[in-house]
């Protein structure tokens, strides 16, 4: 299990990134924390003629925190968000989603931006851009361009970032007034790829009525989803609303397949299970 | 213009000794460590980071060194856990309490995966408030990370707890020398 | 034994190594030495039509490629069948490197050497196989159903049919008040040490000898398997066990191919050859376990005693049975545990698949055994309406009843006779550890917290130690070091610390003066493995043996220094003493000098120890008749029968019945070796044993498709537990020792593992109210349990119905 052969770059600026993938051509892969991509190349399951490595590149590390949001860089690593006390205030899911990435040497090293543009549906920080509204900048030679989640997420480990380009960051809208959220998984093992997933944003209206519900769900679906969940509750006292009729809809809503560790029906039901207690949670916290 | 290399010279920092390589590209830290510069301690479970055998301090921070290359240190600080007992006065060694606490509390038998166990433990562990007594919840995390097949895991979370009290009781001490907490230094 | 080391928690030597870095493991050794890679099968069974190098020639770095069209006299003959049996009717062994067909994905097809790994990586990336496929045989019903056969000419797929009975079972289940039938599996498992396998062969041509390390768990036999296969004199091959990363069990099968192939390159090219195991390549080329399906029929009275049993299990072997039917014979004989059953018909058929080969992992068919018995109790107790700690109480085997012959052939060929036990003991102590008799109070309290929790328990017998022998040696040199070696050999377990407090203890020695080397075949040639439990009874015994005859020989020569009669000499700190005369002493090192009539000064041991020298009578020679220079002994120990250690474990778990998860909450066990030599190691076996129980239980299943393709084969998607999935343990102890060895241990290897998915079963059983009937149980696989309408209710979740109203 070791690397097929490929060649190294380390530019120290953007624009020699994007010339070295322009000059690479589709052989080349940008490298940032590594953390889903090196084991891929040492299974030699992907082998790219040439890496480009973003680490050097200036500019790429910083969190910036304002009312409207939280843009995260593409150098800045699980654990660094994960600490940042201002993104957590702002925008609570990036916090609560990734304490569920993998292990903390995992998250010292992979970076919330890469797991994005990696695109695994069961990846935590793809629902969170997902269920956020989220989107992320796509430089190119040719400028760059804001690329909005359902843009983005093409298929699995697929998006429509392709040639010479770069994901510089991803931006996370703030959490809307009167609103609450919550993140759960189920997995086989702690740390483990979630067998299913669901991260929920719930608003309240100024009576503390329900006033929209949506929920985005993790390895249920070929990229990520999110589904409004508002018509079972909508109106309803955040304490007593009829979550379990909100269960019920997403149950309807999604399509997942079965796999080695988890039957497609039992996905079905933890999305039921896991968004009643979500929706609980959230609608707690927003009343609160 | 940006070089592209398929091999590179590379300086690092290990366990406080600066360190010269050629290496091709495509080397992993992990083969780099125990193959180029010989530094067998570091152990490779999986070659796709999920057992944490193989896992180092860079720049202070524990990664697993099967994923990340050999070429990304350069210039950066490798811990290893080779490096984690200092030398005394004589010449001797003197264990880090949590290589103390593993000998004490029984918490290897192989002793394959025990490298990755205790320089993730060591780092973890001086990066905590040492005022405070050690929480289940931490324990867990700081071992939560890594697979370990012979011991059950019992008496590695014994170990964890019995260092932490031993770093506690001697108070500001921290063998590893990091000035500051680990979290706060972040990656290269 | 002056110095009490013998069951004290002595902290290990081996630590001091291992915790700074300074381990040797296989692939820590030959830094110089060329890397070998292997292209392996893709395909579960297919007939190799080409296979072309040419790609790979131009590769930078390429030393030499092999295919089987290299392989020469024995080497080009099957590998061995290491343990044959008059029931292994159809044995089947693959070739160092595939012979034109292959079996599972994962046969190694050709061996590439090239300077470094990454490079022999290219190269054999590049080498393309021809294969045409063959229809593919997967899981023990496919292989019993015999629509296709893995190796042509066995068309039933049966290679073993394992058959043990010890009386008429016919009569007896028809005589018998209540019969119960029922159908049951176990999924395949596998060791999975984090250090894989691995060989590093080194030739000298100066002198035509061969030194070769492997990650193995038998090195004495690994070199006459390369001595044969190579056509070496044996005592031109050494082989070496350096620190091994775990073994438990695949590890004990030899000659891999590797462990021929790499010698044979080292030879042929001159130079270091090593392969160090990838994940990928333990997970498809090496062994794995556990898969059966198990038929059982019980007969019983009113009051829950068997009055018959009848088992007919179907193995599953996976390709190739080079290691014989030793784990169908294990689980035939070990499956009647701690019970009397006065009527036992087993049959085992071991069948072909198209998968890795099968062969002992931790527990060696022992945990399908305990399965299948400890299953049966529950069915039993539930039928009749009685508790299940209550049935099983009634059928133990009582303590007077030692020594017990269940008249069964064990897997060494010698009888199943229980040399000693406290079973209702063992019980008796589990169900207050765990606290049995308020479960009912544990159940409404975690029902007020919306969570179903159950109760298990499940119990064992452990035949450990088996022979035919292992051996020691015991020198102690002039400079008072005792150099004490076994050959076989040591994966974690601990060994240099057990047996040095053996030394210490038997000799009265200083235990840090004691050195012990363990699966060096320079340092003792005849062993057999470490493998059943049986280091610390085989090897413990052995060197126990030794020391006492070094003892012995010392007591001699200092009775005649000190002019007493060795019955009054007591040795302690090193030194030889006479009882109750302070300062007639002389230091063991003295003796180790005096026992050797060359004595010149090298150094200061030999001078001082002139003062004691006395001039031998002219009449005598200077080495006595059966006598021989030095203090030293060499010793086998060879019992006539294994030692059979038992315990009891319980098991409780809470369920979401929402999500179905599955959390044990509690785990008990009561365990009984025998004597103990060193508590705190003991206690680190059972917990590694428990946690592989529960990962066998709840985690961990090799999942194969239908084409034979391993679809879980990282640590990704094969669910080792972390820390996070394994429960605290709470351990009771009990000593009964073994009446038949000096040291009166039993084996503690493989105890922990043995009940993990009987006792779960049974608790997530007792949880929900429904039948459970194959083992590893997921989450997905509860939900489909819990929903499916043909799921079997137990009659224990209808009383409670009924009792709770």
């Amino acid at each position: 299990m070791k690397p097929a052969p490929f060649r190294y770059a380390d530019p120290g600026s953007l624009g020699e990134a994007l010339d070295v993938l322009a000059a690479e051509g589709d052989g080349a892969k940008v490298l940032a924390g590594g953390q889903s991509l090196i084991p891929l190349l040492s299974m030699r399951l992907a082998a790219p003629t040439t890496l480009v490595d973003l680490n050097r590149v200036p500019g790429l590390d910083a969190v910036e925190v304002t009312g409207d949001g939280v843009r995260v860089g593409a150098l800045v690593r699980h654990a660094e968000l994960l600490g940042n006390p201002a993104a957590r205030t702002v925008q609570p899911l990036l916090a609560r989603a990734t304490a569920y990435v993998a292990h903390p040497a995992i998250r010292n090293r992979g970076t919330t931006v890469g797991s994005i543009a990696h695109a695994d549906p069961s990846g935590e920080m793809t629902a969170v851009l997902a269920l956020t509204g989220g989107s992320v900048t796509v430089a190119t030679p040719a400028g760059r361009s804001t690329i909005g989640w359902r843009e983005l997420f093409v298929g699995p480990l697929e998006t429509s970032v392709h040639g010479a380009a770069v994901v510089v960051d991803a931006f996370f809208p703030a959490l809307p007034a009167r609103s609450g959220t919550a993140f759960v998984e189920v997995s086989r093992r702690r740390g483990d790829y979630a067998v299913c997933g669901a991260g929920v944003v719930v608003t309240l209206d100024a009576d503390g009525l329900v006033e929209t519900v949506r929920a985005a769900y993790l390895s249920v679906g070929p990229v990520p989803e999110v589904h409004d969940l508002t018509e079972a509750v909508s109106g309803q006292p955040a304490a007593s609303a009829d979550w379990a009729a909100a269960a019920d809809l997403a149950r309807t809503l999604v399509d997942p397949d079965g796999d080695l560790h988890a039957s497609a029906d039992y996905r079905r039901l933890l999305v039921g299970v896991l968004t009643e207690r979500a929706l609980a949670s959230a609608a707690a916290e927003a009343a609160a | 213009m940006t070089p592209i290399d398929t091999e590179r010279s590379i300086t690092v920092t290990v366990n406080g000794v600066p360190r010269g390589a050629r290496v091709p590209v495509r080397r992993l830290l992990s083969d780099a460590l125990r193959h180029d510069l010989g530094l067998t301690g570091t152990h490779v479970g999986c070659e796709h980071g999920v057992c944490g055998a193989c896992t180092v301090l860079v720049d202070g921070t524990p990664v697993r060194s099967c994923l990340v290359l050999a070429v990304q240190v350069d210039g950066a600080a490798v811990t290893t856990v080779e490096g984690l007992a200092r030398a005394d006065d004589d010449g001797g060694q003197v264990l880090h309490p949590v290589q103390e606490a593993f000998r004490e509390c029984h918490a290897l038998q192989c002793g394959f995966c025990t490298p990755g166990f205790l320089v993730t433990i060591a780092a973890g562990l001086e990066a905590r408030n040492l005022s405070t007594e050690i929480t289940e919840e931490e324990v867990d995390e700081l071992v939560g990370g890594n697979l370990c097949r012979c011991t059950g895991y019992a008496n590695i979370k014994k170990a964890v707890r019995h260092a932490a009290d031993t770093m506690r009781r001697n108070g500001a001490e921290l063998p590893l020398g990091n000035s500051a907490p680990l979290h706060e230094q972040g990656p290269r | 034994m002056t110095t009490k080391l013998f069951g004290e928690p002595v902290r290990r030597r081996e630590d001091a190594r291992l915790v700074t870095g300074r381990g040797r493991y296989l692939d820590d050794i030959g830094a110089q030495a060329l890397a070998a890679a292997f292209v392996r099968s893709p395909y579960a069974h297919a007939r190799i039509t080409d296979v072309d190098v040419e790609p790979a020639l131009d590769v930078e770095g390429l030393v030499a490629i092999y295919t089987y069209e290299d392989l020469t006299g024995p080497m080009a003959e099957p590998l061995p069948v290491l343990i044959p049996h008059p029931q292994l009717h159809a044995p089947r062994t693959g070739y160092p490197l595939a012979n034109g067909e292959v079996n599972h994905v994962g046969e190694p097809v050709v061996m590439v050497v090239a300077t470094d790994r990454y490079l022999a990586e290219d190269a054999a990336e590049r080498i393309v196989v021809t294969y045409e496929e063959l229809p593919v045989v997967v899981g023990v019903d496919a292989a019993r159903a015999a629509e296709h056969a893995v190796h042509a000419e066995i068309p039933d797929n049966v290679a073993a049919r394992h058959h043990q009975e010890t009386g008429d079972v016919e009569e007896a289940l028809a005589g018998a008040a209540r019969t119960l039938s029922f159908t049951q599996y176990v999924e395949r498992s596998a060791c999975m040490p984090l250090e894989g396998k691995g060989v590093h062969a080194r030739w000298d041509p100066a002198d035509s000898s061969l030194r070769v390390y492997s990650s193995t768990q038998a090195s004495t036999s690994v070199r006459a398997a390369i001595a044969a296969k190579l056509e070496l004199s044996l005592e031109r091959v050494e082989v070496i066990a350096p620190d091994v990363g775990g073994g438990f069990g695949v590890k004990i099968v030899h000659p891999w191919p590797e462990e021929l192939l790499v010698p044979m390159a080292a030879i042929a090219l001159g130079h270091e050859v090593k392969w160090t195991e990838d994940r990928r390549e333990h997970f498809i080329g090496s062994a794995h376990e556990r898969q059966q399906r198990q038929e059982i029929t019980v007969g019983f009275d009113d009051d829950g005693r068997i009055a018959a049993l009848d088992v007919h299990a179907w193995h599953d072997n996976g390709a190739y049975t080079p290691y014989g039917i030793i784990v169908p014979i294990v689980t035939a004989t070990q499956l009647v545990g701690p019970y009397v059953i006065p009527v036992y018909r087993v049959v085992v058929e071991s069948v072909y698949t198209n998968t890795v080969i099968v062969t002992p992992y931790r527990g060696a068919g022992r945990p399908q055994g305990c399965f299948a018995m400890e299953r049966t109790m529950d069915r039993i107790a539930d039928a009749l309406g009685l508790d299940r700690a209550e049935v099983r109480r009634r059928n133990l085997i009582r303590p007077d009843q030692f020594p017990y012959d269940h008249h069964l052939t064990f897997q060494d060929g010698r009888p199943v006779v229980y040399d000693s036990g406290d079973y209702p003991g063992l019980l008796s102590r589990l169900t207050s550890l765990v606290g049995w008799e308020a479960m009912e109070d544990r159940r409404a309290e975690a029902a007020s917290r919306g969570k179903l929790l159950g109760a298990g328990m499940a119990m064992y017998v452990e035949g450990t130690g088996p022979g035919p022998y292992e051996g020691g040696h015991v020198q102690v040199l002039g400079s008072g070091k005792v150099l004490v070696s076994t050959g076989l050999t040591s994966q974690g377990q601990g060994h240099e610390t057990v047996f040095a407090q053996i030394v210490a203890s038997e000799l009265g020695v200083p235990m840090e003066d004691v050195e012990v080397t363990t699966g060096d075949t320079r340092r003792f040639p005849y062993a057999v493995g470490t493998f059943a439990s049986r280091a610390a009874v085989m090897s413990g015994n052995a060197i126990a043996l030794a020391a006492r005859g070094v003892r012995e020989k010392a007591l001699r020569i200092a009775a005649e220094v000190l002019e007493a009669s060795p019955d009054d000499l007591e040795i302690a700190d090193g030194v030889v003493g006479v009882r109750g005369t302070p300062g007639a002493s002389i230091p063991l090192r003295t003796i180790a000098v005096l026992s050797n009539p060359l004595r010149y000064a090298f150094d200061e041991a030999a001078k001082q120890a002139t003062q004691f020298a006395r001039p031998g009578a002219d009449d005598q020679p200077p080495v006595a008749v059966g006598d021989a220079p030095g203090l030293e002994h060499r010793d086998y120990f060879s019992p006539i029968r294994s030692t059979f250690a038992s315990g009891a474990h319980a098991a409780v778990v809470e369920i979401d019945p929402a999500t179905w998860e599955i959390d044990v909450v509690t785990y008990a066990v009561v365990h009984d070796c025998g004597n103990v030599v060193n508590p705190m190691i003991v206690e680190g076996q059972v917990h590694g044993g428990v946690a592989q129980g529960v990962a066998g239980a709840l985690y961990e299943r090799m999942a194969y498709d239908a084409d034979g393709q391993l679809q879980n084969a990282s640590f990704m998607d094969f669910l080792m537990p972390f820390a996070s999935e394994v429960p605290d343990i709470d351990i009771d102890h009990q000593s009964t020792p073994s009446p038949l060895n000096p040291l009166g241990i039993k084996g503690a290897g493989e105890a922990g593992v043995i009940p993990g998915s009987a006792a779960i079963a049974s608790a997530i059983e007792d949880a929900t109210g429904r039948r459970i009937s194959a083992m590893p149980i997921s989450p997905t696989e509860l939900y489909d349990v819990m929903r499916s309408p043909s799921a079997e209710r137990t009659a224990a979740a209808g009383r409670r119905t009924e009792v709770g109203g």
